[in-house]
């Protein structure tokens, strides 16, 4: 057991599938000889050559597309999009191609993909290098959004998703990086993807969140604890399709719940978290469900102080949990 | 009139099959018109004009191993690959046997992987990237198959067309990119959609040949698809054919043509039919004898009928079959 980055920890899963597996391969922007922008892709193209590590024209459409052929032909193609925000020429070909490939060819076909990109704020991106894209895929049966919050869980799911016989999106914090740290096993594991894990338990209330927000959630409910209030943190760790009987269980135990995403509030993941707590949980709770989310603005603004008004932190988790537990 | 398939290796049995395919092509669209008019089916793409090029190229490529994405006019393609009538009747009336897809997509979205003919959409061009994927997993596995794609003029204009164009051009993937130009992308026609005279001329900005041949001739079409294919396969990289043929028909059913065209001008396209024009090279060159057409025609319509009985007789999916295969199936139904 090592401690590592977030960042290694995606490093080290794409190293191990690809030594496990010949039909494993990497594509994207910058992912060659540069080993990507942020680096989640340094050392492969020394240890496995160009033909695996494959620096792609400027051109997500076809980085998606050519990747989805690849993968209905037998590959397992890791196709990188260098920042979430650049995913939108894509979209046609993960949502009308990759999405449905399976179920339109009546199970003839599928596309075993996988997409990484780098999402989320608070690292002086912004509107362009700081968003939040899951909930524009989120309601595309057909595929699935993998989005962790520790290094163990990045090693874990990335495995998962590689293995995975359906389109996987595995949207990475870039704030998470390198600022996350954790122990990572040196063995061969894979996590359940559609599995939520509860990140800590507790009686009081219940905050659903996943990605980095996880972490505020947890350094809050460690300072609520002092005060007795026991939080109980669930990390969705796959935002669609969602684990509703981790969300329904724990929302009907603590019967308060606040649901936490630095996206935008509007049409957001916890939005559809909150009706499947409504449609489910209504004579179990005890306070109205909350949701913390950024501003309905269009995207994280540059200068520090709108930057900070936008993106979540461990404050304003901190404040909200506390107006949950003395409801 | 001048053999002229002889010089180019091909055998008067295969220009015998290449026009029989043709005229199954057509005369499977024919009836698939009747059938929706007569309110048996509710949609028909056709490909009519089209099938000189799409049973050229189809000949041209190796039927055993290269992979085909083709689209939505390309029933002739398809049937050269092995697909039946039977199986695009049962498309046509979505019937739960459909191998496409189970009754599932509209009529002209082929895809039977066991035919290597992959599955497509709606959305133009999306396919193309798709063929330069396959390509790609081709060139790293050191296998010897090609993937040929088609596309109509209007879909070249899409970003995928050059995204996946400039990809394959600067790998060098055995990827035959084959416009079918038939002048019309639904209304509008060609000289409304291309700045560029010709389709092929965005070849050079690929780094690729591009070809501007004529559709109608199945010969010429085979000539230039075996020479891309052999390029292909020798690692020369991608090829650019734009094959010029013109839409007999309209649009679709849903469409009525006659309101953005002038009906002469269809007229005169139909003396240039390439059913016509084939008929008459393999009657004239000794490949096709009267009697030999005669039991074509015959065997043809036979084909037809009996697909036709049997797709309309076959059952619908069930309303329950809606659910399956969203993901793999050891999946289905896991959670809540």
């Amino acid at each position: 057991m090592a401690v590592m980055s977030y960042i290694d920890a995606v490093t080290m899963a794409l190293r191990e599938e690809m030594e496990r597996d010949q039909s494993v391969f990497i594509l994207g922007e910058d992912v060659g000889k540069k080993g990507g922008v942020f680096k989640a892709t340094a050392g492969l193209y020394e240890q496995f050559g160009e033909s695996r590590v494959l620096d792609t024209p400027l051109a997500e459409s076809a980085i998606a597309g050519v990747a989805i052929g690849a993968a209905m032909v037998g590959k397992r193609p890791v196709a990188e999009m260098q920042f979430a925000d650049f995913i939108m020429p894509a979209v046609n070909q993960i949502i009308s191609e990759a999405a449905k490939i399976r179920y339109r060819s009546n199970n003839d076909w599928n596309c075993p993909l996988v997409i990484r990109a780098p999402y989320g704020g608070g690292i002086h991106g912004a509107l362009y290098h700081s968003q939040s894209v899951e909930a524009i895929f989120a309601n595309q049966p057909g595929l699935k959004i993998v989005m962790p919050s520790t290094p163990y869980d990045v090693k874990g799911l990335l495995k998962a998703a590689i293995r995975d016989d359906d389109p996987v999106l595995f949207f990475e914090h870039k704030k998470a990086y390198r600022l996350i740290k954790g122990d990572v096993p040196e063995e061969d594991y894979e996590l359940p993807i559609g599995k939520a894990d509860v990140k800590r338990k507790g009686e009081d209330i219940t905050v659903i969140t996943y990605g980095l927000c996880v972490h505020f959630a947890l350094q809050a409910a460690e300072k609520l604890a002092k005060d007795g209030i026991e939080a109980e943190v669930v990390d969705l760790r796959t935002v669609y399709p969602l684990d509703k009987e981790a969300i329904i269980e724990s929302a009907s135990k603590t019967g308060k719940v606040l649901l936490v995403t630095e996206d935008n509030k509007e049409g957001s993941i916890i939005s559809e978290v909150a009706a499947i707590i409504a449609e489910h949980c209504l004579f179990d709770l005890d306070a109205p469900i909350q949701r913390l989310a950024g501003p309905d603005v269009p995207a994280m603004p540059y200068a520090p102080t709108m930057e900070k008004y936008f993106m979540m932190n461990p404050e304003k988790v901190e404040k909200a949990m506390r107006e949950l537990a003395e409801f | 009139m001048e053999n002229r398939h002889e010089k180019i290796g091909l055998t008067d049995e295969t220009v015998r099959k290449m026009y029989e395919t043709m005229l199954l092509a057509r005369r499977l669209d024919e009836r698939m018109w009747l059938l929706n008019r007569s309110g048996k089916i509710p949609f028909v793409v056709s490909g009519q004009g089209q099938e000189a090029a799409q049973v050229g190229a189809a000949f041209a490529l190796d039927r055993n191993q290269d992979y085909i994405l083709p689209y939505y006019r390309d029933a002739a393609v398809v049937l050269a690959f092995g697909m039946t009538v039977k199986d695009l009747m049962l498309a046509a009336f979505a019937k739960a046997e459909d191998p496409n897809s189970g009754g599932r997509q509209m009529p002209g979205h082929f895809g039977q992987k066991k035919n290597r003919i992959v599955t497509g959409s709606s959305p133009v061009t999306t396919q193309v990237p798709h063929a330069v994927g396959i390509a790609l997993a081709a060139k790293m596995d050191k296998k010897e198959y090609v993937s040929f794609v088609t596309f109509g003029e209007g879909s070249s204009n899409q970003g995928d067309f050059h995204e996946g164009a400039n990809f394959a051009g600067v790998h060098k993937l055995p990827v035959i990119f084959l416009c079918e130009n038939n002048q019309y992308a639904i209304s509008v026609p060609a000289d409304k959609q291309l700045a560029s005279v010709k389709v092929s001329d965005r070849a050079i900005g690929y780094g690729m040949p591009g070809y501007t041949i004529d559709g109608n001739d199945p010969i010429e079409v085979y000539r230039y698809v075996q020479e891309a294919a052999d390029r292909a396969r020798r690692g020369e990289g991608p090829t650019l054919i734009e094959t010029m043929m013109y839409r007999l028909t309209p649009h679709t059913s849903d469409d009525d043509d006659r309101s953005y065209r002038e009906m002469e001008e269809v007229e005169k396209a139909k003396l240039s039919d390439p059913l016509l024009t084939f008929r008459k090279y393999v009657k004239e060159t000794g490949v096709l004898t009267d009697e030999q057409e005669q039991q074509m025609e015959h065997a043809i319509q036979q084909i037809i009928n009996e697909a036709t009985d049997y797709a309309e007789q076959a059952p619908y999916p069930r309303q329950e079959q809606t659910l399956d295969f969203v993901y793999a199936e050891k999946e289905q139904g896991g959670a809540v």
